[in-house]
């Protein structure tokens, strides 16, 4: 049997040792009853060679974005990383280790925590970090559940340019917490806070670029927060963090966001990494584990989990959170991608993805019927375009773009009501001139009989 | 293991070295229309380093770990089996790696089919029909269903049942995901037997009564006997019953918790179905419901219809979303990988052996340890020092610290809290018996040491990166980032 070591002989002498007949009889205290008739309704087991071409077969059905030139963004960005990142996070070390409950077998695991740690706190301008949360969604709901925990109050703020998912997720977090969640709607594509922070305000929350692709104004909110004495939460694309402030640098007390350009395939979405950062007067407050360096018997350096009375294991129904696995390999991608790149590469990476997106906008705007949504606001990498013709043309132009090979076109209606005929786009370093080129090319071919906006 | 101390990244950084390059960045350029107030004036510092010693930093890093694939690693309820290194592979292909979450349904119907047949498969181990691949973990799960749960109550106007009742001998994650989901949470004694006391469990049932979280097998290795019994009871008294599955890889293709009476349970695929612990994670914790409580599970739902599989978000009972996109495909991915290669009839044989392996091992060591529930066990066990150890001042952490020192990883300690200074060791079925012989003498020799030469205890681990370190230190002088030390 695959996986198993012990053969029939193994099996009878370890039934002896037991003092017991039969493999069958190890499962007497299940009643009988209870006990499955025969075999489950599943297919028989496959050799590893036909697992690998029933997989890779299925796998044809697919068509990679990531293989074929990509302009789909919304959270998860075709970015490039280097070859040591799988090399390394392949390491079965790393890769077949459980949570470093033991620090004396697990250095290892809690020196590199240690340092995504640190390295998410400064690509934050925050003072602490945690060891990762599962995506960005759920740590920002975790970080809204905090301020709540903190403040003791209800009431959180949201941007409507935060992404659909993460407020969806916490709407479903906050039910039964009694979150009141309060969006502060886009004036053309960023966010007003006007007359929406308070002194009932727990926290508020923005996200950086925004969903639509919009640099937000951060001193706003940060100051509304600070004097209401609310939380201010960001949420972050981490590789904008290589050309933008840091939100902690801007005043923000929490900073959150999704590991997924950090050197993580785009996978369908998952598994990504959350990262969670915050001022240090939060640290007993915040969800997840910590890990710190200490002592050990000889007087050297060692690393630890620590706080652990924060957590659900000790501390059990009045623990700050949950969260007891998290996604630590995939973070470890983030930390060897972060140690990589260093901070000039990280630069070189926001500026050839917004160097791009400025390219393509200049190609976009050749064809009559296409606009930018939101002239003269500041975008990032990702851009919303709006559409003479609406929605049944913003459907044409991503069905052209499928059959040219193209991964693009991302429609804003289904969250925003109100922007029917608005899809954003997004270029990344691994954007090239030709397949800009040739989108645009596809765009005026397939729009030509659309009225110029 | 490595015995030589590793600088941090940050010590061993040196300004102008550097492992990768992005052709044609222009700052000047790139910031055209960016508003000058939003731009960084110094890049993040982040530390500096050539490619070879990096890769000399992690690959020295990874040999201060014991891992499943250098030492036996026995931790109860963990599940620390081998992971298949033809998922690793799998997983890598960029038919798979390379998908958009975004991508139309059109040009994902691999991934959606590998979705939608793997609910098919974790619905057919568990006899319960309606499955969510979305949670992140196994709390994600238990959070997950008592939402659901907690929709269920609220759409039949039974707002006031909000209590939860869970053994004493429960993982820590059941009551803090109950406080997420706004239940209070009610404790249930354990049996002298190690069994949920039913007579405990009936005095606490009422009209306030939400339901009941079990883990069965439960958290000392013994399968809850009376499973269906307790179901009923829950049931007659207006609530319903949520398994943890933790322990699902006693029981899977032995028996369904379907036919039990259970009403909705999540399986740990890092445990389960092996994929691999990366350290802390990536999981993946599915939720698995009966018919009448599908309709509530998170959005979107993977189906199946003529035209092949789609995501469907036009669910109007469902929670919503609990996180971004659609579940950890790529975890999902290596368990359907592993699914496929076993089998009914190797899942079956997955539990036969890991409760033979576990039953071998508790019979090796039951003369020098105290087991207290000495008696057939399923997947794991628990064993803890005898008096006389104690009375020697010896405590489990000891003992654990002197089996790092043997080359064994430990088993979980501690835990559950119903054992004081308890032992919880799980084998696993990938294990051979001499692995086991070989562990099984460790364990009784440390026996013997504890009461000969205690000091060997006590002054264990010698032989690792560091001895034993000071965690009270760690809090008391908190060092959580570079930068603050």
């Amino acid at each position: 049997m695959p996986y198993i070591q012990n053969t029939e002989a193994d099996q009878q002498a370890m039934l002896a040792a037991i003092g017991a007949r039969s493999l069958e009889d190890l499962f007497a205290p299940i009643p009988a009853g209870l006990r499955v008739a025969g075999a489950l309704p599943l297919d028989p087991g496959l050799t590893e060679q036909q697992l690998n071409e029933h997989v890779s077969g299925i796998g044809t059905w697919n068509r990679a974005a990531s293989a074929r030139p990509c302009f789909l963004g919304g959270g998860v960005y075709d970015h490039a990383w280097p070859a040591l990142v799988d090399h390394l996070m392949q390491r079965s070390e790393f890769l077949t280790a459980y949570t470093p409950y033991q620090p004396e077998c697990s250095q290892g695991t809690l020196q590199w925590i240690f340092e995504f740690q640190s390295m998410i706190a400064e690509l934050c301008g925050l003072e602490v970090a945690n060891a990762s949360m599962y995506d960005g969604a759920s740590a920002a709901a975790e970080a809204a559940l905090m301020a709540v925990g903190a403040t003791g109050r209800r009431r959180i703020v949201v941007s409507a340019g935060v992404h659909p998912h993460t407020r969806e997720a916490l709407r479903t977090y906050g039910r039964h917490q009694d979150l009141e969640m309060v969006e502060a709607p886009l004036r053309d594509g960023l966010t007003s806070w006007e007359g929406l922070v308070g002194a009932d305000t727990a926290a508020v929350l923005v996200q950086q670029p925004n969903f639509l692709g919009l640099v937000e104004a951060l001193d706003r909110p940060a100051a509304l927060a600070r004097d209401s004495g609310a939380l201010s939460i960001a949420a972050v694309y981490p590789v904008a963090l290589g050309l933008l402030r840091s939100p902690g640098a801007a005043g923000f007390d929490v900073v959150v966001g999704d590991g997924q350009s950090l050197g993580v395939p785009m996978g369908y979405g998952g598994p990504s990494f959350g990262f969670f950062a915050a001022r240090e007067r939060f640290v007993r407050r915040m969800p997840g584990r910590l890990v710190g360096t200490t002592l050990d018997r000889q007087g050297r350096r060692a690393f630890t989990l620590t706080f652990q009375t924060r957590e659900q294991h000790i501390r059990r129904e009045k623990a700050t959170s949950n969260i007891c696995t998290n996604n630590a390999l995939i973070a470890l991608r983030g930390c060897i991608f972060m140690a990589a790149v260093g901070p000039r590469g990280l630069e070189e990476m926001a500026c050839v993805s917004r160097q791009r997106a400025l390219e393509l906008r200049a190609s976009l705007l050749q064809v009559s019927a296409i606009r930018e949504a939101f002239p003269g606001q500041p975008f990032f990498n990702e851009i919303p375009f709006r559409i003479a013709g609406g929605e049944p043309a913003v459907t044409r132009l991503k069905t052209a773009l499928q059959q040219a090979g193209i991964a693009a076109v991302l429609p804003l209606s289904r969250w925003y009501p109100g922007l029917e005929g608005v899809f954003t786009l997004a270029c990344t370093e691994r954007t090239t001139p030709q397949s800009i080129a040739q989108l645009a090319q596809v765009a005026a071919d397939t729009l030509r009989m659309e009225m110029a906006l | 293991m490595s015995l030589f101390p590793e600088p941090l990244l940050f010590e061993a950084s040196r300004p102008g070295r550097r492992c990768t390059r992005t052709a044609g960045a222009e700052r000047a350029r790139a910031t055209e229309g960016l508003p000058a107030s939003e731009l960084r004036q110094r890049p993040p510092a982040l530390p500096e380093l050539g490619e070879l010693d990096l890769v000399r930093h992690y690959t020295r890093l990874s040999q201060k770990n014991y891992a499943i694939t250098t030492n036996f690693y026995p931790l109860g309820s963990c599940t620390m089996k081998y992971n298949p290194v033809v998922h690793e592979k799998l997983a890598a292909l960029e038919s798979f790696a390379g998908l958009h979450p975004l991508q139309d349904d059109g040009e994902v119907q691999g991934a959606l089919g590998v979705l939608f047949e793997l609910q098919q498969i974790l619905a057919a181990c568990t006899g319960l029909p309606e499955v969510t691949l979305h949670p992140s973990a196994g709390a994600h799960g238990e959070l997950t269903a008592l939402m659901v749960l907690r929709a269920w109550l609220d759409e039949t106007g039974q707002t006031q049942r909000r209590t939860i009742l869970i053994p004493d001998s429960a993982h820590g994650t059941n009551p803090a995901s109950c406080t997420l989901a706004g239940f209070r949470v009610v404790s249930i004694k354990t049996s002298d037997t190690g069994l949920l006391d039913v007579p405990d469990l009936r005095e606490h049932l009422g009209p306030d009564t939400a339901g009941l979280m079990i883990t069965n097998p439960n958290t000392l290795g013994l399968f809850e006997e009376k499973i269906a019994e307790i179901c009923r009871e829950v049931h007659a008294a207006g609530g319903k019953v949520y398994m943890d599955g933790a322990n699902f890889n006693a029981i899977v293709g032995i028996a369904r918790p379907g036919d039990f009476g259970v009403d909705m349970m999540h399986l740990n695929l890092h445990k389960t179905f092996s994929t691999p612990h990366g350290g802390g994670g990536p999981g993946a914790g599915p939720i698995c419901v009966t018919a009448e409580l599908g309709k509530y599970l998170p959005v979107p739902r993977v189906v199946e219809d003529e035209d092949g599989y789609r995501l469907d978000h036009d669910r109007p009972h469902s929670i919503g979303r609990v996180r971004a996109w659609h579940g950890n495909f790529l975890v999902l991915l290596r368990a359907y990988c592993y699914a496929k290669r076993l089998g009914a009839e190797g899942l079956r044989r997955v539990a036969e052996n890991a409760v033979l392996n576990a039953n071998y091992l508790r019979v090796k060591v039951h003369q020098k340890w105290r087991v207290p529930y000495d008696r057939i066990c399923m997947h794991e066990f628990v064993a803890r020092p005898k008096s006389e150890v104690k009375d020697q001042g010896i405590r489990t952490l000891d003992v654990a610290k002197r089996l790092i020192e043997l080359g064994f990883h430990p088993p979980t300690i501690y835990f559950p809290l119903v054992v004081p200074e308890a032992l919880m060791i799980e084998p696993t079925e990938t294990e051979s018996k001499e692995t086991l012989d070989s562990f099984a003498g460790a364990l009784n020799q440390i026996a013997d040491e504890a009461l000969q030469s205690p000091e060997i205890l006590t002054g264990a681990p010698r032989n690792t990166p560091v001895q034993r370190v000071d965690e009270a230190r760690a809090v008391k002088d908190p060092q959580l980032c570079y930068r603050c030390s």
